[in-house]
């Protein structure tokens, strides 16, 4: 995949603060949505149990990766169903394409499917001048607004209600100034039932697909997959490679794991299994490889397959809840889209393993137990090493690492900076070329170090000691 | 087939190094004191509700009080007690149960830890009704409640092919403001009828 220039994490993060009540507000949507999945968890003494247990079973998978895609393969055309393959976006989008298509099928609803988003799917279909209606409600919002989602699960969680009225105002005429979250939803239903029944075929992404059976299984809450799934003549499910599990019954372990790390809910509302196509329609299957196969064959970040797409590591990260999904120019934004997206490409991606502050908080909440923020450590490391990030950030390290691996030019650097600090006018340490002290003040810097500190009482302890000493004689 | 050759082969070409597969079904997985609570609980949290009947007469005599239930025009039941006027196997087209106003339906069996209904089209010619309906009514013996989804999977039997779905309350989306609404695209009331059946 060509490079392109995505831009930079903290200058687009920079945008989204600049309007602090907003970016707050956004804070606290987020934080919200962590605080249902904690009491999820606390509810359940095995929740450990079943990271572990989770974890394993992907790992394992992920082994036996060939010999489980080639299973569910056949399982999936003994059920009736086509499996197609697709090594990279542009094979996936042609192949969608080239099967609505024959069918000619002009109107396609949509279910939300990170996927297809990964692959441009939409704008794909539509200049074949298909008509691709997004039928998720968030999903749905930022389509008629023209914008990719900000987040995996809650794709709008970025916009406003009084906005989501005018928006839709604007395209199916509710009245203007409306902005009642029930009324709106309402309309959307009554806008998108029609889109449904008149639709020739639907899309779906999967949640997790069965090896020993051939079946797969698409969670929502809302019943727009279903809705779209079991309409039309056409269904085509598009999936990651990663998305396969080996038995039925694994999924005990990700059905209880999901939903209550994503949004706090117990379970998804719906948890549909489907095996094979209805009589009379046809179910297709698109196995996505786009990159994934290399994150596979690399030891350091294999792990970050293991990813269902709960969206956990967002609402707890720090960084992400106050700089908002977009500045982080993926279809995954987050901790495990700081991941995965160097790995897609590293020049443009290279701001994001630094969009974090190594709390480590997105490893805790994992389900699946990805170890986030040490891959997120392990991708600045290579990152530096290929050259990828800014030069004065490398040259700052390099000096970070003379002065820190040197004890008397440690020690003679701290003396400097005590008493330079002290010394140097504002505008020498707060100008345009420090953007560290863009928004921070420095400290004020103490009179010791405390390696002198700690000398001054050691020796003051030691006199004391004599005396007491002294006094028992 | 090129594509399909070329991931295999290159996926067969790594070495990634082999975990073993753990159980699943066994486990200190939870229990519950009384599932029956525990599952109307989970229920009503998820924004559905839960009634107790002796009987399906009784869950008619239920459904009788219910205003939406008497002005219903369209009603899909697979309860030999509860009374519908669609006849599913009758529907060619899917698209023509678009007027839907209730499904009735007897559901294999629930699960206590998160409120779900197991439902599968085993025996139904058009599965979009479970979601195409205004309501949706489900009844369920409560010996056929199940404490955890570990238990549920050991019972699940998805017709192969065919359809199987945990449903877990009524449709619903918190995508504007985080808001929760009940009614998205799906069923906007599910009411769940447990059967309390001495014999």
């Amino acid at each position: 995949m060509a490079s392109t220039s995505a831009a930079d994490h903290a200058n687009l993060a920079d945008q989204f603060v600049a309007n602090g009540e907003r970016a707050h507000w956004h804070d606290g949507a987020l934080w919200f949505v962590r605080q249902k999945r904690d009491r999820m968890a606390r509810s359940l003494p095995e929740w450990e149990e079943l990271r572990q247990r989770a974890s394993q079973i992907k790992a394992h998978t992920m082994s036996h990766l060939p010999a489980y895609l080639e299973q569910f393969e056949a399982n999936a055309n003994r059920l009736g169903v086509s499996v197609h393959w697709a090594e990279n976006a542009q094979q996936h989008n042609e192949i969608v394409y080239s099967i609505l298509k024959r069918h000619g099928v002009q109107r396609v609803v949509k279910s939300k499917s990170m996927l297809t988003e990964e692959c441009h799917l939409n704008p794909y279909l539509e200049q074949q001048g298909l008509q691709v209606v997004d039928t998720d409600l968030g999903e749905w919002i930022v389509q008629l607004r023209n914008e990719p989602p900000s987040h995996i699960v809650l794709p709008a969680i970025h916009i406003k209600k009084e906005e989501v009225g005018e928006t839709f105002h604007q395209h199916i005429g509710t009245p203007k100034g409306n902005a009642e979250p029930t009324f709106l939803t309402h309309s959307a239903r009554h806008a998108l039932r029609q889109r449904f029944l008149g639709a020739e075929a639907g899309i779906t992404g999967v949640n997790f697909a069965i090896a020993e059976t051939g079946g797969f299984v698409v969670c929502t809450n809302e019943g727009n997959a279903d809705l779209g799934a079991s309409l039309p003549p056409v269904h085509i499910a598009c999936m990651g490679l990663e998305k396969l599990i080996p038995r039925l019954e694994d999924l005990s372990v990700f059905t209880r794991l999901l939903a209550r790390s994503a949004t706090g809910q117990p379970i998804t509302t719906y948890t549909s299994h489907f095996h094979g196509p209805r009589p009379g329609a046809e179910l297709h299957i698109v196995i996505v490889d786009n990159g994934r196969s290399e994150l596979r064959a690399n030891a350091t970040y294999r792990e970050s397959l293991q990813c269902i797409r709960c969206g956990a590591c967002m609402n707890t990260c720090p960084v992400y809840r106050r700089s908002g999904g977009h500045s982080y120019s993926n279809t995954v934004p987050g901790p495990i889209g700081s991941v995965l997206a160097p790995a897609m490409d590293a020049k443009a991606h290279h701001s994001l393993p630094y969009a974090c502050t190594l709390c480590g908080s997105c490893t805790d909440v994992c389900p699946v137990k990805i170890p986030l923020h040490h891959q997120l450590l392990a991708w600045r490391g290579e990152l530096a090493e290929r050259k990828l990030i800014p030069f004065t950030k490398r040259l700052g390290m390099k000096v970070g690492r003379v002065v820190l691996g040197n004890t008397r030019l440690y020690v003679w650097s701290g003396w400097l900076a005590r008493k330079g600090l002290r010394l140097l006018p504002r505008w020498l340490t707060h100008n345009r070329l420090n953007v560290w002290a863009r928004s921070r003040d420095l400290p004020q810097p103490p009179k010791r170090s405390f390696r002198e500190e700690y000398r001054a009482r050691k020796r003051e302890q030691g006199r004391s000691q004599d005396e007491n000493l002294s006094e028992n004689h | 087939m090129k594509s399909r050759e070329n991931i295999l082969n290159k996926l067969r070409r790594q070495i990634v190094d082999q975990v073993a597969l753990p159980e699943v079904l066994d486990g200190p997985w939870i229990q519950y004191d009384d599932p029956k609570s525990q599952f109307r609980t989970m229920v009503e949290f998820v924004g559905g509700s839960v009634t107790e009947v002796a009987s399906p007469t009784e869950m008619l005599d239920h459904l009788g009080n219910f205003d939406e239930w008497r002005a219903a025009k369209r009603i899909f039941s697979s309860i030999p007690e509860v009374p519908g006027n669609v006849d599913l196997a009758a529907v060619e087209d899917a698209h023509d149960l678009e007027n839907l106003d209730f499904v009735a339906y007897r559901a294999q069996f629930a699960v206590a830890e998160n409120g779900a209904v197991y439902l599968s089209d085993s025996d139904l010619r058009h599965r979009v009704i479970f979601f195409i309906t205004q309501f949706l009514v489900l009844l369920v013996d409560q010996r056929d409640l199940v404490h955890n989804m570990h238990q549920a999977y050991r019972q699940a039997v998805i017709p192969q092919p065919g359809f199987g779905l945990f449903l877990s309350g009524p449709s619903k989306t918190a995508d504007i403001e985080q808001s929760l609404v009940i009614g998205a695209h799906g069923c906007r009331e599910l009411q769940v009828f447990l059967l309390n059946n001495p014999s």
